[in-house]
């Protein structure tokens, strides 16, 4: 990958150990990252990986150990020490203002000052147009940050750190908000910046991603390393197998599809996004019984507006929906529920949850209506929902101390399996599944991944909106493309990546295929 | 509607300008101060109750020392105090921003009533010679320009700093490195943080401002405009300010020009005697401006994005 990695070390990490009240987040963990390697940092979800990476950069103190920088032991009490030690990262979370242009963000803390106080934009302006061009990153520094989509946000990250003479950078899950094709212009920048010597430590726990642009790994599983690894002498399945400890079925595992009658009727559907621009430019599928129909697309092509409006959370402007012989074109959400369609919506912690409610609240959400869980619509029937949220959690394996426990508290695996076994237990028609495992680790992915083929085996119609092309092709049984509010085309299961890649991106396929399969 | 062209007579008047810019600045100096506080991220209502106790230490000093300077200082320190109480609880134990406000406005009607009983008895707190108020400086030259010399240039001294101030305030947050930084703290901490910026201390800085300003207000009221300490004296002009603060979509300069709307009713609700018109009808008014500004019909007004809500770094 990078130019001769030496054996210099720019990081060391010696005997770290954190522990908060109840966790110890890091036990005794050791990292050695070379001078002018991508070092990957995986883990699942809770391993600990974020909270080393914050104590190298200061945001965290650690109880114990030692850090080594560039062969020097230092001391990191603040951001302010890792950035003169020539330190940055890269937040999985943007620490970016959305008010603010992208230049002001840049230069924020380290602004170049004339007169009294008075900043000097224009210098700043200078300063960030050398770096973005020396490092070939296209970036305008006028633009308002919040207005910017998501890759070029992280890029205004990525030279923010650089603006602050950052030589090692750390990325904290940097492709998890990227579509594929910004997770590719990504990784040109990366190399290009190891081509000029900086030191990459990559945070993540997408195994692909890892073998394409590392050069030596670390794996991190419950706040310890379970293993240093090279990556031209590993593979997917070591590296799944140490981060979970087992062994993992990176595979789905299915028997074809046996589609029966139509379930699902979408025809020439239109609607308007938030802003108020058209999002869909008339959408037309047939969804049939027991197969899963997977919607490819980049981000922001319709998905999401399309989704809302079959869950009835959005009014389309135009169109029908059926739902066997029933006109649910214009019905709400709790019509469209009791009509028989489930949801598992992207925006799991906003949608998808109540944060604050206990787990056995959440499993009953939107059926509290219903005659097993209340009395005549007046009184929740408790009992019947507790044995009810112990059934699903033991069902689903939702790692949880208790049912009373809040939702906030678990993992976002175990949080989405709390919405997948709310939606998979009332046996819907049809499954709206949008970016089921998204932030999922990947045991819980692979658990995820089963029970909808299993839904599928037993009749439901699955839509799944994915914004992983691996996930589309591995689950679906046909592909439907997105573009621009459009279906561009509809595929088969085994269609090529590079074909896919194509059509989502409004290249190749056969013009304006909008008709049902 | 005879009352409309009485309001056309007196509108006509150089005295009603004048009364209104005084009023106007009277609302300014805590209305810039909850600006500057609540773009650093800490809602700040309780410029009335900091203005409260600025205007009765005010006049407790220069009462002692016969010393207007002193007692407008004594005044601005101690606004700045009942600011240190708020930035303390909200910043340092991440209180609720609105009870910690509201709980202050309570302690300071009731602890200057109680120290007037303490200190001066059952009697009246004493009035400020007129040689020891805060002077009304006539600017020479100018202040003979016809009409604007009257309402510009013959004014109190503290109406001449207030517009520094606004000047100053409005520089500072957009333009210069500080300002930059205040916002950033309170837009998205967290940004702020990483990029090594002091959160903590930006914060406190910003509240205790506008306690000072909020005092220099209540000096101005009571060894100013007025020449005595009357209980409840600011009589709701805090809450005012914080109407004409977000009425100027958390901008200095909005804000003043909220200020002067506000400032010119209450100079016709002083001028009464001339209109006829309920006064409390035209007490109303910057209440239901601000309510037209809250639902959005002169466009939105939008806080700063982490207005209110204490900041926790990840270590604790």
């Amino acid at each position: 990958m990078s130019t001769q990695p030496t054996e210099k070390l720019a990081v060391e990490m010696r005997g770290i150990t954190k522990a908060w009240p109840g966790v110890v987040a890091n036990d005794h963990v050791d990292l050695s990252v070379r001078a002018g390697e991508v070092h990957a940092l995986v883990g699942e979800n809770g391993a600990g990986k974020s909270t080393l990476m914050n104590i190298l950069y200061g945001l965290v103190r650690a109880n114990s150990g030692e850090i080594i920088v560039n062969g020097t032991p230092a001391r990191i009490n603040g951001p302010r020490d890792a950035i003169s030690l020539g330190i940055g990262m890269v937040h999985q979370h943007f620490m970016l203002i959305p008010v603010f242009t992208v230049g002001e963000n840049i230069m924020l803390g380290r602004e170049p000052v004339a007169g009294p106080g008075l900043y000097d934009y224009g210098r700043a302006r200078k300063e960030i147009a050398d770096l973005t061009k020396r490092y070939g990153l296209d970036l305008d520094p006028d633009a308002r940050t919040g207005d910017l989509p998501v890759g070029l946000q992280q890029r205004a990250e990525i030279v923010k750190v650089l603006y602050r003479g950052a030589n090692i950078l750390i990325l904290d899950e940097p492709t998890g908000v990227l579509t594929p094709q910004e997770t590719d212009e990504l990784f040109v920048v990366l190399r290009g910046l190891v081509k000029e010597g900086k030191t990459i430590v990559f945070i993540t726990h997408k195994l692909r991603e890892v073998l394409a642009i590392s050069d030596r790994i670390t794996v991190m599983r419950r706040g310890k390393v379970v293993g240093h690894l090279t990556t031209k002498d590993t593979n997917e399945q070591e590296i799944a197998t140490l981060m979970v400890g087992r062994e993992v079925l990176l595979r789905v595992d299915k028997k074809p599809a046996n589609p029966g009658a139509v379930t699902f009727r979408v025809e020439n559907l239109t609607a308007n996004s938030d802003r108020g621009v058209q999002a869909l430019r008339g959408i037309s599928f047939d969804l049939h019984k027991g197969e899963i129909l997977g919607i490819a697309g980049v981000e922001g092509n319709g998905q999401s507006e399309l989704v809302e409006v079959l869950a009835g959370t959005r009014r389309p402007t135009g169109g029908k929906v059926l739902l066997g012989d029933n006109d649910v074109t214009t019905a709400d959400a709790r019509e469209e529920r009791e009509a028989g369609v489930g949801h598992i919506p992207e925006d799991r912690r906003g949608v998808g949850l109540v944060l604050n409610y206990s787990i056995a609240d959440n499993l009953i959400l939107g059926r509290e209506r219903s005659a097993l869980f209340s009395w005549r619509h007046l009184l929740l029937r408790l009992d019947a929902i507790r044995a009810w949220a112990r059934r699903l959690v033991k069902e689903f394996d939702i790692r949880t101390p208790s049912i009373e426990t809040q939702a906030r508290a678990l993992s976002g695996g175990n949080q989405q399996k709390i919405i997948v076994a709310r939606e998979m237990a009332s046996n819907p028609k049809v499954l709206l599944a949008a970016q089921p495992t998204r932030g999922v680790d990947i045991g819980a992915i692979e658990f995820i991944h089963r029970r909808l083929v299993a839904e599928r085996d037993e009749g439901a119609a699955i839509l799944l909106v994915s914004a992983e092309l691996d996930e589309i092709r591995s689950l679906s049984d046909r592909i439907a493309v997105m573009y621009e509010g459009r279906i561009v085309s509809f595929e088969p299961a085994d269609a090529p990546e590079e074909r896919l890649g194509l059509l989502m991106t409004g290249g190749g396929g056969s013009g304006e295929r909008t008709g049902a399969a | 509607m005879s009352f409309l062209t009485d309001i056309g007579h007196v509108l006509l008047t150089a005295d009603l300008w004048r009364a209104a810019l005084e009023a106007a600045v009277l609302l300014l100096l805590p209305a810039l101060g909850g600006v500057i506080s609540e773009r650093s991220g800490v809602v700040n209502i309780a410029m009335e109750g900091m203005m409260l106790t600025g205007a009765f230490f005010a006049v407790v000093a220069d009462l002692a020392w016969q010393n207007p300077w002193l007692g407008a200082l004594i005044g601005i320190l101690a606004g700045g105090l009942m600011a240190l109480i708020h930035a303390v609880v909200s910043i340092r134990f991440r209180a609720d921003q609105i009870v910690s406000g509201i709980a202050i406005n309570i302690f300071a009607a009731g602890l200057t009533l109680f120290l007037v009983q303490r200190i001066y008895g059952l009697q009246d707190v004493g009035h400020v010679g007129q040689s020891s108020l805060l002077p009304y400086i006539n600017i020479p030259l100018v202040d003979q320009i016809p009409f604007l010399g009257r309402v510009l240039f013959q004014q109190n001294v503290v109406v001449y700093a207030a517009i520094i101030l606004l000047v100053l305030v409005q520089i500072v947050l957009f333009r210069t490195r500080l300002g930059l930084r205040i916002r950033a703290v309170g837009e998205h901490p967290q940004a702020a943080d990483t990029a090594g910026i002091n959160v903590y201390a930006i914060r406190y800085g910003a509240v205790i401002t506008s306690g000072l300003l909020s005092g220099l207000a209540g000096a101005f009221l009571a060894i100013g405009i007025s020449n005595t300490f009357v209980p409840n004296m600011t009589d709701g002009r805090g809450y005012i300010a914080l109407a004409a603060m977000i009425f100027g979509k958390w901008r200095p300069l909005g804000a003043f020009v909220a200020c002067l709307i506000f400032g010119l009713g209450q100079a016709i609700y002083d001028a009464n005697s001339v209109i006829h018109v309920s006064q409390y009808l035209l007490s109303m008014l910057p209440y239901i401006l601000t309510l037209v500004v809250l639902a959005g019909v002169v466009g939105r007004s939008i806080p700063p994005a982490a207005d209110g809500l204490p900041y926790a770094p990840e270590n604790e």
